[in-house]
């Protein structure tokens, strides 16, 4: 994907460049370009490893195990059609208290953990099961309680007050997930014969 | 509205001494975790620094180009319908796609605005309540074979619209415009 993505947006600019007579800005461009990207990650390296260390502290101390466990109930709510001895229901709880805390990089393989133990469920391998599209919507509809790196960004460019945007941010992130939670209430109500787990 | 503010100011602080307190009373060796953890934030971004790099490069010369001012000067007519910014379009088709090329057009908007006008606080807030859609879905259902998403799509992009929607709202409640 990236590789048409990237080479289309370079090849565009060059190609309007020649027609908007900008081809010294486009020269420019590049060289400063990648000289900021330096500097971008540069001030990025700060703010994050802060954040993986405290993450570190809460993943040793138990915290992020015991935050994962207390959503049981949630869960229980989300996915009525899973046994509630599943371990996919672990790792759905691990993959969503990582995101949640911005771990980006901790939540994939529990997401896919439970992508893989949600399958073993499923009636029909090449289909969807109703908590299979559940976990998905709610973890795309990014339940983020901080998005380290944008702040990180907001610093970089001079924000007077870079955090001003978590208690918005965090009411955004919760109405997405919300209207992705009703609506697949609503769409795997309507379709009970299609895919449902343990039955 | 001032909650969010408070919310905003005091997330930070409250989460470093809750797991700071937590991590000491189940006497765990706090101070070393952290180095340790530090360690790690290293790694992430060493490993994103090439995206970065590519990224930015494409947008900037995208930018130089003029080809963004031409697609946002496209756009503008439909952008100014329904009261969205136009030049934050690209980001939101973007956003939906690749993380990283969606990072550059969002530092591409810090640079022209600053993040403190209300394009730079909207794309804040925009970034933080929506996701690369289709790059998880193919990442999360070729794991497991799985070739008929059924309402995924669906509902990942109604949330992710309903983010962006919610995003200027709220943006524009809190900060103004």
């Amino acid at each position: 994907m990236l590789n048409y993505l990237w080479c289309a947006m370079i090849l565009a600019g060059i190609f309007v460049a020649a027609f908007t007579g900008r081809m010294p800005d486009v020269t420019n461009a590049a060289l400063d370009s990648s000289k900021e990207a330096v500097t971008v990650c540069l001030a990025m390296l700060g703010l994050v490893s802060m954040w993986t260390g405290l993450m570190k502290v809460a993943e040793k101390s138990g915290l992020i195990t015991g935050m994962s466990r207390r959503l049981a109930p949630l869960l229980r709510f989300l996915f009525p059609g899973l046994p509630a001895k599943s371990k996919a229901l672990h790792y759905i709880a691990t993959n969503l208290i990582a995101n949640a805390l911005g771990l980006g990089w901790a939540a994939t393989p529990a997401g896919l953990k439970a992508m893989e133990e949600l399958q073993r469920l499923n009636p029909r391998k090449d289909t969807a099961s109703a908590p299979m599209c559940m976990f998905m919507i709610i973890n795309m509809s990014s339940l983020q309680i901080v998005t380290v790196s944008v702040l990180a960004y907001r610093a970089q460019y001079g924000s007077a007050n870079p955090s001003e945007i978590i208690g918005p941010g965090l009411a955004a992130t919760i109405i997405t997930t919300i209207v992705g939670v009703v609506y697949a209430r609503l769409r795997e109500g309507r379709n009970t014969g299609g895919g449902r787990c343990g039955k | 509205m001032r909650i969010m503010l408070v919310i905003s100011n005091l997330l930070i602080p409250v989460t470093f001494a809750l797991i700071l307190l937590h991590g000491f009373l189940k006497k765990t060796n706090v101070y070393e975790n952290f180095i340790e953890g530090a360690k790690d934030g290293l790694s992430v971004v060493v490993n994103i620094l090439p995206t970065i790099i590519g990224l930015m490069v494409a947008v900037g010369i995208l930018r130089a180009s003029g080809a963004l001012t031409l697609l946002a000067g496209l756009l503008a007519p439909a952008a100014k319908l329904i009261g969205f910014p136009e030049d934050v379009i690209p980001l939101v088709f973007m956003r939906l796609v690749s993380s990283s090329a969606s990072t550059g057009l969002l530092l591409d908007i810090f640079k022209t605005y600053g993040p403190d006008s209300f394009v730079g606080r909207l794309t804040s807030v925009m970034m933080s309540c929506t996701e690369t859609v289709f790059y998880t879905m193919s990442v999360y259902f070729m794991s497991v074979n799985i070739t008929k998403t059924r309402y995924t799509l669906s509902g990942a992009l109604l949330a992710n619209f309903a983010g962006v929607a919610a995003s200027v709202w709220i943006t524009g409640y809190v900060f103004g415009r």
